[in-house]
């Protein structure tokens, strides 16, 4: 196998880069130090470009591009950072706030939220858009752990790491749209679950207040999602 | 002393914590003293918003008919809105009725939660609005301040900043919460 064709060389920012061909921009551009925010992106978890934050400019699309999801190609032009693409982010910042009941103050995460943490490095002080301020239920069935939709913001990382880390695919989601909800099971209560382990991956990965240990409030609730990349190349090293 | 600009601070619907974290900055506010004169305040005995004001902080969200009325008049006699806080930002915990509707809460707090005289308040008080909203889904507002509450020192950089005449911003200085 020969590495030449292989590479592909791009810019990003102006910057020259080169990349295996099978890279999404982001891993090229985070291999490179080039910061592009990301929320429903975890290490060691599949790629859904559900959270749009990492929205690109490519030179020739017509549209920003999802950089999560996006191989890199030859003589690629990428742009991660103008008044366009920030003007996009803090927009569906706001659409994140303004969808669920996120009450910083009076949440578990507060002060260890990626959501909040985002809110700050994408400097929104305010949310523009209206907050629809839907009625969400909390499901405290599961001994251990609680689900709180309000501060849901379907990024689906429970959903990924339960079926391709633990491989009990105990979550889904359900629903369309603004209604949609993550459900362990065919929506049982989070106890009542037969495939669930209890095994709190979900919990670890989850980036904001939805997922949490009982018992755990404000400082204790830091999340330790950096386990996931070293479980896979334990579990691939393992492989015969 | 041309330079000394007038202050207001307002309290709608929050818990006075940011008014407690705007004290907070202690001795800071002696240095800051010579160069603003608070007119109307929970902290002061005025009791008619004046004419006009250099630099408004509001904290609380707009909750009542009495706040929509009296944002609606700060605003018409104020140069520079500042929304302090959590809750005049988002609402925050202020709004956490707006998913049940303030009938439901009425109800909870007057009726099945109360020992004697169960009956939902109608003289003496304003009534409530439907819906809790943040100060800028009301009128217009110049500077946003998050945190629950801001802290002295967040306090403090924008009080200095407005007091010198510019307008500050807290992009990525404070966060809510």
């Amino acid at each position: 196998m020969s590495a030449e064709p292989n590479v592909r060389t791009l810019t990003i920012n102006g910057e020259e880069i080169s990349a295996r061909s099978d890279q999404t921009i982001l891993e090229a551009a985070r291999e490179h130090n080039i910061a592009i925010p990301t929320l429903c992106h975890l290490e060691g978890l599949s790629e859904v470009g559900a959270c749009r934050l990492c929205l690109v400019e490519v030179k020739g699309a017509r549209r920003l591009l999802p950089a999560c999801v996006t191989q890199v190609a030859e003589g690629m032009e990428v742009t991660t950072h103008n008044a366009k693409i920030d003007r996009y982010r803090t927009m569906i910042l706001e659409l994140f706030f303004a969808e669920r009941n996120h009450v910083c103050s009076v949440c578990v995460a507060n002060g260890n939220c990626e959501l909040q943490s985002l809110s700050l490095q994408l400097g929104m002080t305010h949310v523009e858009i209206p907050y629809q301020y839907p009625q969400l239920p909390v499901d405290a069935s599961h001994p251990r752990f609680t689900v709180d939709h309000n501060r849901c913001v379907l990024c689906t990382r429970c959903v990924r790491v339960c079926a391709e880390i633990e491989g009990a695919n105990t979550w889904g989601v359900m629903g369309r749209g603004g209604q949609s909800l993550v459900i362990t099971d065919l929506k049982q209560p989070w106890g009542d679950s037969e495939t669930c382990t209890s095994c709190g991956k979900c919990v670890q990965v989850c980036p904001t207040g939805a997922l949490f240990e009982k018992g755990r409030a404000g400082s204790k609730v830091r999340k330790h999602p950096e386990f996931l990349p070293y479980l896979r190349i334990m579990r691939e090293g393992e492989q015969p | 002393m041309s330079d000394v600009k007038t202050l207001a601070t307002v309290w709608l619907d929050g818990c006075s914590g940011c008014h407690m974290s705007l004290l907070d900055m202690d001795e800071r506010l002696i240095e800051l003293s010579s160069q603003f004169r608070l007119v109307y305040s929970p902290l002061v005995d005025c009791k008619t918003f004046p004419e006009h004001v250099d630099v408004t902080l509001v904290e609380g969200a707009v909750a009542s008919v009495d706040d929509l009325k009296k944002i609606r008049k700060i605003r018409e006699h104020t140069r520079v809105l500042v929304s302090l806080g959590d809750c005049a930002l988002t609402g925050n915990v202020s709004a956490m009725r707006n998913s049940c509707g303030v009938q439901l809460v009425m109800l909870r707090v007057y009726e099945q939660n109360a020992d004697l005289q169960k009956q939902v308040p109608t003289v003496g008080v304003p009534a409530l609005l439907e819906r809790v909203r943040p100060v800028h889904e009301v009128v217009p507002v110049d500077v946003f301040v998050p945190g629950c509450p801001p802290s002295a020192d967040t306090i403090y950089q924008v009080l200095s900043e407005l007091l010198a005449g510019k307008v500050p911003t807290l992009e990525g200085v404070a966060h809510f919460g």
